[in-house]
């Protein structure tokens, strides 16, 4: 898809005005939190888990050429193939030949943050192919033609209201009069249309929460079961997966599913958690014939051993988004690409640029909620500051901003002269607002006091009050 | 692409400072591979076993999964005509080669045919390898006696499992997975975890219950043998 991130104001001034978004945002906001609150209260081990589950994959990072080598080894013993996709152009024409050599028409999907990411169903639309997502929200959003806005919930963005308008224009086959006023009603239309679909599709691809270097095993979570009729039903499996993925083991396995539902939907653990090891097995009675996994890098590998390192420890549960006030305030299609929230802010700009994302890094207060409730503790605020200061270094920022930085930067190394600048200020500002102990409006701050008040300083500095104090007492 | 191949683990390297693991470093990892530790273990599972079952059960239900007891493998038909029935579901079952031999229709009104499901079964019924209590979620393994989509295409998903299957938690599924391991390795093509029936709540977060898979989820327990 095409980005938008360079539009990040304009996106999160339009979307602060469209109030069907706030709605939809006020809803998530108070769902997912308090359940994930709700669900590790009823688990005492969960810090103890994330500590377990950052080690995991921090183990993972540092030996993943090994653990690649042994989930390809595996993936071939069991009669599966796997593919290596530098970058997005390569894993599309891989996905496109494999489907090509089944003689695919119709290709079913599961939800994959991948296939976003190297927009995929363009590919095979483009090539005659048709794709068709499978799992509610993204089917909602294909049909509207949408990128996702959360990566757990990507329709998390429209009414019901809106879906049964899509529903109405894009199913032609029922009465034009009938009621699609509930959301029960709409799901199950689209389980009555998509049910064709899983029994007609000649290729099922889905994307990875997890790969088993143990087994050479794919594992995949989902509360639809849409996942698992996309691999068990048709010919062929295509798993696309970005290549950090990897787990060593089966064990590891259970530790990360203990973290990623209570996270993602304050669930205990998602309905279905699949493990797919290779194509279908002499005597089944079911299963695909082919299984291939195609596994992408696109830039995640030169984020080994640099600042961002630690961010391919993420497994994709949107924790981050849901706490996050930036976030909850514009929703996900601000941020202007696939990924949103403080890990998209991150991410984004690896896989597209720092010069087209530039904004999203400063698209955030730092407020530290997102590393707060991140099950394998990823330190988003530290890389947030990291991009910032490659913008600073690379005379990226605006020149305003740059200018700011160096003038406080100057009078914080000069002791005698921040106070002799900031004493009087101070007092004065204070003097000036000790009646209200706020200010609605103050010039030079007219950006600021715009959407909120300035709270007044006491009068004098922190400094000039330390200073004071009664000798013997801190 | 074996280029792509070599350009990505070229790359990995070059990011972690060094060639291919060291011989130590690598028999490092493959015993870490090998021979698999398990991580932190919840202690709600390190239970004896009739507190297993009765935590499996408490989680099932908490998963919106309905569970019924029964005595022996001879009492499940009568079970589940009864679940059918008090539910207004059809009678026509398509069941798992694996649970083909239960005497479906001696003294029920049920009829039971063996196979794959299709896009029309109502009803289908397998057995499972385990029910883990920890969340009440069943595993279940594919293999020619139990095909997989009858796990997800039926209306109705109905699972027979034995009480002794019943074990704490995720990590004591895998430890007999692979003692009993063959030339295959110790994974079948899939293994399902299972906790509770299909839902949704990607429209304004209304929690919907039958998405693409079963709407309904009932497991028969059965106390007496290991079936």
């Amino acid at each position: 898809m095409e980005a938008t991130t360079r539009n990040f104001e304009r996106n999160a001034r339009k979307a602060l005005a469209d109030t069907k978004l706030q709605e939809a945002l006020a809803r998530l906001s108070h769902g997912f939190p308090a359940k994930r609150r709700q669900a590790i209260a009823r688990l005492p081990e969960f810090e103890a888990l994330r500590d377990a589950a950052r080690d995991i994959r921090n183990d993972v990072l540092e030996n993943l050429d090994f653990y690649l080598e042994r989930f390809e080894t595996r993936v071939g013993e069991r009669g599966g193939q796997v593919h290596w996709a530098r970058d997005a152009a390569e894993a599309r024409s891989l996905v496109l030949k494999i489907c090509q050599d089944a003689g695919a028409r119709t290709v079913t999907k599961s939800k994959s943050m991948i296939g976003e990411e190297i927009a995929i169903n363009e590919h095979l639309e483009a090539n005659g192919i048709t794709p068709v997502e499978t799992d509610l929200g993204e089917y909602i959003i294909q049909i509207r033609r949408e990128p996702p806005s959360h990566l757990i919930a990507p329709a998390i963005h429209l009414s019901k209201g809106q879906v049964a308008e899509s529903f109405k224009e894009k199913h032609g086959q029922f009465p034009k009069d009938r009621s699609l006023e509930e959301p029960r009603a709409l799901l199950d239309e689209a389980r009555t249309v998509l049910r064709e679909s899983f029994l007609e599709a000649d290729v099922g691809m889905t994307g990875a929460n997890m790969l088993v270097a143990e087994t050479g095993t794919v594992v995949v979570v989902t509360n639809e079961g849409n996942a698992d009729l996309t691999m068990s039903l048709p010919r062929v499996h295509i798993v696309i997966a970005s290549l950090e993925k990897v787990v060593p083991t089966l064990d590891d396995a259970a530790t990360l599913l203990r973290v990623l539902a209570r996270s993602a939907t304050g669930q205990e653990i998602s309905v279905y958690t699949t493990f797919s090891t290779g194509p279908r097995r002499p005597g089944d009675l079911d299963g695909p014939e082919a299984f291939h996994v195609v596994l992408l890098d696109n830039g995640r590998t030169t984020m080994l051993g640099s600042e961002l390192h630690e961010m391919l420890r993420c497994i994709r549960c949107g924790a981050c988004l849901n706490e996050c006030p930036i976030y909850r305030a514009v929703g996900g299609h601000a941020y202007g690409w696939v990924y949103s929230g403080p890990m998209g802010a991150v991410l984004t700009p690896v896989l597209i640029g720092i010069e087209h994302a530039g904004d999203l890094p400063n698209a955030s207060t730092l407020c530290g909620k997102c590393e707060d409730v991140c099950p394998v503790r990823i330190p988003l605020p530290r890389m947030l500051r990291h991009w910032r200061q490659r913008q600073f270094e690379g005379n990226q920022s605006s020149a305003a901003s740059r200018y700011g930085l160096k003038a406080w930067a100057f009078l914080a190394r000069r002791p005698a002269l921040y106070r002799l600048a900031v004493g009087p200020a101070v007092a004065v500002l204070g003097m000036l607002g000790r009646r209200r102990g706020r200010f609605r409006r103050l010039p030079l701050a007219g950006g600021w006091t715009a959407s909120r008040d300035l709270p007044a300083p006491a009068g004098r500095t922190f400094l000039a009050l330390w200073r004071k104090r009664p000798a013997g007492r801190p | 692409m074996s280029e792509a191949r070599a350009h990505i683990f070229a790359t990995i390297r070059r990011a972690l400072g060094r060639q291919a693991p060291s011989a130590e470093q690598a028999a490092a990892l493959h015993r870490r591979l090998d021979a698999p530790e398990p991580n932190v273990i919840p202690a709600r599972a390190q239970i004896d076993a009739p507190a297993r079952i009765g935590l499996f059960i408490a989680e099932a239900e908490r998963a919106d999964a309905t569970v019924a007891r029964v005595a022996t493998v001879d009492d499940v038909p009568r079970a589940v005509a009864d679940y059918l029935a008090a539910n207004n579901l059809p009678s026509v079952l398509k069941v798992a080669p694996a649970v083909a031999d239960i005497p479906w229709s001696e003294r029920t009104a049920l009829s039971a045919v063996a196979g794959v499901a299709g896009g029309g079964d109502p009803v289908g019924v397998t057995g499972a390898f385990a029910g883990v209590a920890e969340t009440g979620t069943l595993v279940l393994l594919s293999g020619p006696d139990s095909p997989t989509t009858l796990n997800f295409l039926p209306d109705t998903h109905i699972v027979v499992l034995a009480a002794a299957r019943i074990v704490g938690t995720y990590e004591d599924t895998w430890r007999s997975l692979r003692a009993a391991a063959g030339g295959d390795g110790p994974l079948p093509r899939t293994v399902n975890w299972i906790t509770g029936p299909s839902r949704t709540a990607d429209i304004e977060q209304t929690l919907l219950l039958g998405a693409h898979g079963p709407r309904r989820l009932h497991i028969v327990l059965v106390d007496g043998d290991d079936g």
